[in-house]
């Protein structure tokens, strides 16, 4: 027997399979409407090339078949972790995306924890004031952000803190003459992705927000918190874990719900910032029309999607023990 | 023993004097703003008296509506922000009612506790029921820790929830209605209160269920000698284990009896409406549909309180004009005491014969001495 | 309607008086090079909001911009709204395996990167508006399809459906005349939303310079503003203002709508 949470996250795997494939149809289908094919590109890129090299190429890349074989050799090539090469970066598609993975879920991640910790505080307070000045500035501040793009606030935020104030480096995930060791360079990229993380954040805090003060407004009108009451437990106790803790759980199954959409907010953001990210690299592969790299980052990102999902289902079971009923009814009750 | 023991740590109650009454409640009112600011106010609760000793069950019995959980608020000091309460409410002779809201939050817990109808709802979904114990004996008791988590196990023993030490670590909605409500009752406790106010807590439970939870209580109120206000629907509920009834009707006390006098000849016409609905045990039967069924006309409008005259009249068929015009003063009536200008005229609801009442459940669980069935005595 | 769906409808008044009135009020082209570069607003009364980096009017551009967004916006959202009430109904009615599948696309749908999708189809077609519709269009209909089928899933066992189908009518038929207007109403919800997301995506599209290259857009404004933004930071400020607006007001006034039309929902959204 597995471990209950390595048996999760393997069902879990298995459960993204055909998402993925339904996803690779999705972009063959885009590829293939494209006009022109890879060897065009590659061929444009070297500057041209006769007639006989491009048949050799397709033949080797397989797209001398009909469809369906073309679709197979995609397939076979998605499986053996072989998305083509780039024109736009000259290299393997897989290689690029790996170089430049790091920096996108720094800033994810980064963006997630601070959009979701500061949205649950202040749907919090929203929840905890309801109906009074602080929560009716908070649920339009909310409903402002919401509306505000990303990129525009990156380029006023930049406006403000780089150009008139000068308190942070204007753009990239790293000085290039910073410093080398671990501990300064580590605080070189914090510094640099305050504006970026804070921009990108902001914009998803607003939901948060929201949500967060629709489930405090709930459990705060619940029996169990007026059964707390009863208890005499004093009342930040109350609020901390009887009224927001519960109330966590919407939060958190929206993080994964919007872990696609924040990808997707990554790609201007990061081109704002001039952050080397996959987000970056999505906007040089359309740039460049360099469809085989559009179509890698495509399909990793909905990788990533699946697995930050994961992610969330574990930690939604560790706040949530409805969640784990199954493996512990097993043990208790 | 647990509970019992540290009821004299802290708070008002550590100066408990053994003259004073464990709970005295002097002309309650309760006031509930409408929250729309567009309806009438509601007078919930309408100036009642109270007097409880340690060691005794009180019932409080009464249609919905009635003012029963506005009561228990206003003791508890749970009551909304909309209302507002005026009165006095000792407990162990130091009023309550006028402490600012800390020192209230101190007797709660420590001075009374309560136990709610829905068990499963009032426990937090997402903390283990041993952790909910424990944060009450650390917040009353400074237990932490081994010592806390004997303690809880301890409780939950003495509240019937067997392989106690297995069942703190289980989440409320792992076990049953039965078994929640046992830890409500174990988290009430825990503090070591005085008086314990429980707010209709078997009405959810299944039928067996229900007389072993009223069971745990009545054998609590005898080991650990706390009082225990008891709200129901049910008067049969009430008669099997309260020594003394008080029925509530449009936010007053209609009557308060010994339970077994009072179920054997009903002071107050609307106790009698209420025996002759009584069936035991009838869990589903909320909203006071009993009483609808055979007496439709009795649907008419019930808080109708702080006018002239009896709030029952419209619905009373011994009703006289001097009724509707003067409200009966609560009087003492053969060992207890009744609002009716006529008590005691009534002996059965017209149309309906004397309840002749076959328990629906057996009450093997229930101490044979509490139980006085309507018609046993009859 | 609540008071906040007033004001959203009055701004949305406002947007498509600005894009309808546009011709009237600024004739010239206004991509025209009209004046001196990056005038300040209000410093010259012919260009009330200043002029570009390349001499065009600001004002002239906000108004002709207020026509994309408005335009990809609502097309975008009724496309998707419209995939989605298809797919919705469709799988909710016919259930089993119709079912199955159909959510599974939706499932990779909001599984994958929506704007990547999105960036990747108009490198494969081309930057066109047509093509920017599609792109938002097909990236946002799997949320109105999950709400539809779960109405329809639950409106299909009801009477009058079974009387449709014994009166001989087919399923289809049954479930778009019978079933599905029924089930609409919780779709109205997300028509504010929608319009919403459909012109934040366009904007950013624009931005990225992925719009219609002949056509001037809010986007496309901060985009060259961007080059300018230490001396004329107005010229990104501008443009950035009227996007949160047009996307505040149609999502006040779909808040105010949904709240309308089911009171009860309306602490939900
Ligand atoms: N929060 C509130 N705001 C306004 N009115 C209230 C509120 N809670 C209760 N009331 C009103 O106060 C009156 C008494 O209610 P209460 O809950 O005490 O009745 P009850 O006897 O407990 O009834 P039930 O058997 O249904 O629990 C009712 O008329 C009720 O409508
Ligand atoms: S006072 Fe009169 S109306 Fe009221 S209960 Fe007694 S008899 Fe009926
Ligand atoms: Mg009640």
């Amino acid at each position: 027997m597995l471990p209950p949470t390595l048996s999760f996250i393997l069902r879990r795997l298995l459960h993204g399979i055909p998402v993925v494939l339904i996803v690779a149809v999705g972009v063959f289908v885009i590829l293939e409407a494209a006009p022109g094919d890879a060897v065009d590109a590659y061929l444009a890129q070297l500057g041209g090339g006769d007639a006989s090299l491009a048949a050799d190429l397709r033949e080797q890349w397989g797209l001398d078949r009909s469809e369906l074989g073309r679709f197979i050799a995609y397939l076979t090539s998605i499986v053996t972790l072989d998305l083509g090469r780039s024109v736009a970066v000259g290299g393997s598609v897989v290689e690029a995306i790996l170089t430049r993975l790091p920096a996108t879920l720094l800033l994810m991640g980064a963006s997630i924890a601070f959009s979701a910790s500061l949205g649950v505080l202040l749907g919090g307070i929203a929840a905890l004031r309801r109906g009074g000045m602080t929560d009716g500035v908070l649920t339009l501040g909310a409903l402002i952000l919401n509306a505000i793009p990303g990129f525009w606030l990156g380029l006023i935020l930049i406006v403000v803190f780089v150009v008139w104030l000068g308190w942070f480096p204007h753009a990239g995930f790293g000085s290039i003459n910073g410093p080398r060791d671990p501990i300064g360079r580590s605080l070189d990229i914090a510094w640099h992705l305050v504006l970026p993380v804070t921009t990108l954040g902001l914009t998803y805090m607003a939901l948060y927000l929201r949500l967060m003060r629709g489930a405090m407004i709930e459990t705060r009108a619940s029996t169990w918190v007026r059964a707390a009451r009863a208890r005499g437990l004093p009342e930040t106790r109350i609020v901390r874990r009887h009224m927001a803790r519960p109330a966590l759980l919407p939060v958190v199954t929206m993080l994964g719900l919007q872990a696609g959409t924040m990808l997707g907010g990554s790609v201007v953001i990061e081109t704002v910032f001039a952050i080397p990210g996959l987000g970056s690299l999505a906007y040089l592969a359309v740039s460049q029309r360099d469809l085989p790299l559009i179509a890698g980052v495509v399909l990793a990102g909905t990788v990533l999607v699946i697995i930050v999902n994961i992610l969330v289902d574990l930690s939604y079971a560790r706040i949530d023990p409805r969640m784990t009923d199954e493996r512990l009814r097993t043990g208790v009750g | 023993m647990a509970a019992g023991g540290s009821a004299t740590a802290g708070g008002p109650t550590t100066s408990a004097r053994p003259d004073h009454a464990a709970l005295e409640v002097r002309d309650l009112r309760v006031r509930y703003r409408s929250i729309d600011d567009h309806g009438p106010d509601v007078l919930a609760v309408d100036g009642i008296d109270l007097t409880m000793d340690r060691g005794e069950v009180l019932s409080l019995v009464g249609e919905s509506g009635s003012g029963k959980s506005a009561t228990l608020l206003a003791l508890a000091g749970l009551l909304p922000a909309n209302a507002s309460v005026s009165g006095s409410v000792r407990l162990q002779g130091h009023d309550i009612l006028a402490l600012p809201e800390r020192a209230r939050a101190r007797v709660r817990g420590r001075g009374i506790g309560m136990v709610f109808q829905d068990p499963g709802g009032s426990l937090t979904p997402v903390l283990t029921v041993g952790s909910l114990i424990d944060e009450v004996l650390l917040v009353h008791r400074g237990l932490q820790g081994a010592a806390a988590r004997a303690e809880t196990e301890a409780l939950l023993a003495r509240c019937g929830v067997g392989d106690p030490a297995r069942r703190a670590q289980a989440y409320p909605h792992q076990l049953s209605g039965g078994l929640r409500q046992r830890v409500a009752i174990a988290a009430a406790l825990a503090a070591g209160p005085e008086v314990i106010l429980a707010d209709e807590p078997t009405t959810a439970l299944d039928a067996t269920v229900q007389a072993q939870v009223l069971d745990l209580l009545v054998g609590l109120v005898a080991d650990e000698g706390v009082a225990l206000v008891l709200v129901t629907h049910d008067l049969a509920v009430a008669a099997a284990v309260a020594d003394r009834i008080a029925v509530m009707y449009a936010g007053r006390i209609a009557e308060e009896r010994p339970a077994g006098e009072l179920m054997e000849r009903p002071g107050h016409p609307y106790t009698v409406a209420l025996r002759a609905a009584a069936l035991p045990f009838r869990p589903r039967d909320r909203d006071g549909e009993g009483i609808q069924e055979r007496l439709p006309e009795l649907r008419g409008r019930m808080a109708a309180a702080g006018g002239t005259g009896c709030s029952f009249a419209p619905r009373c068929p011994l009703a006289t004009d001097h009724c509707r015009l003067v409200a009966p003063p609560l009087e003492p009536f053969e060992g207890g005491l009744v609002a009716c200008w006529r008590a005691g005229e009534l002996a059965e609801w017209p149309g309906v014969e004397s309840p002749e009442v076959e328990p629906e459940v057996p009450l093997a669980a229930i101490e044979p001495q509490a139980v006085g069935w309507p018609g046993q005595g009859a | 309607m609540t008071r906040s769906g007033w004001v959203g409808a009055i701004g949305l008044g406002l947007l498509v008086a600005m894009a309808l009135l546009a011709p009237v009020i600024k004739p010239r082209d206004p991509l025209d090079l009209v004046g001196r570069p990056l005038l300040e607003p209000f410093a010259d009364p012919r260009f009330l909001l200043g002029t570009d980096a390349l001499g065009r009017d600001v004002l002239a551009q906000l108004l002709y911009s207020a026509r994309v967004s408005l335009v990809v916006g609502l097309a975008a959202a009724a496309g998707a709204i419209g995939i989605g009430i298809g797919v919705g109904t469709v799988a909710g009615f016919l259930g089993g395996r119709v079912d199955g599948i159909l959510m599974r696309i939706s499932e990779a749908f909001q599984t994958v990167p929506t704007f990547l999708l999105a960036l990747a189809l108009l490198s494969a077609l081309g930057a066109s508006t047509a093509n920017v519709v599609l792109a938002i269009a097909l990236s946002s209909w799997p949320a109105t399809a999950r709400l539809v089928r779960a109405e329809v899933l639950s409106l299909r066992q009801r009477e009058y459906v079974d009387a449709a189908r014994l009166a001989g009518l087919g399923p289809l038929t049954v479930a778009f005349r019978e079933v599905l207007p029924g089930a609409l109403q919780p779709v109205v919800a997300l028509v504010g939303v929608t319009v919403g997301a459909a012109i934040l995506v366009e904007s950013a599209l624009a931005f990225l310079g992925l719009g219609d290259p002949n056509q001037i857009s809010w986007g496309v404004m901060i985009s060259n503003g961007r080059q300018a933004i230490r001396v004329a930071p107005f010229l990104v400020v501008i443009p950035g203002v009227c996007v949160a607006l047009a996307i505040l007001s149609v999502s006040l006034l779909g808040d105010g709508l949904a709240a309308r039309l089911a009171p009860q929902r309306r602490y939900l959204s």
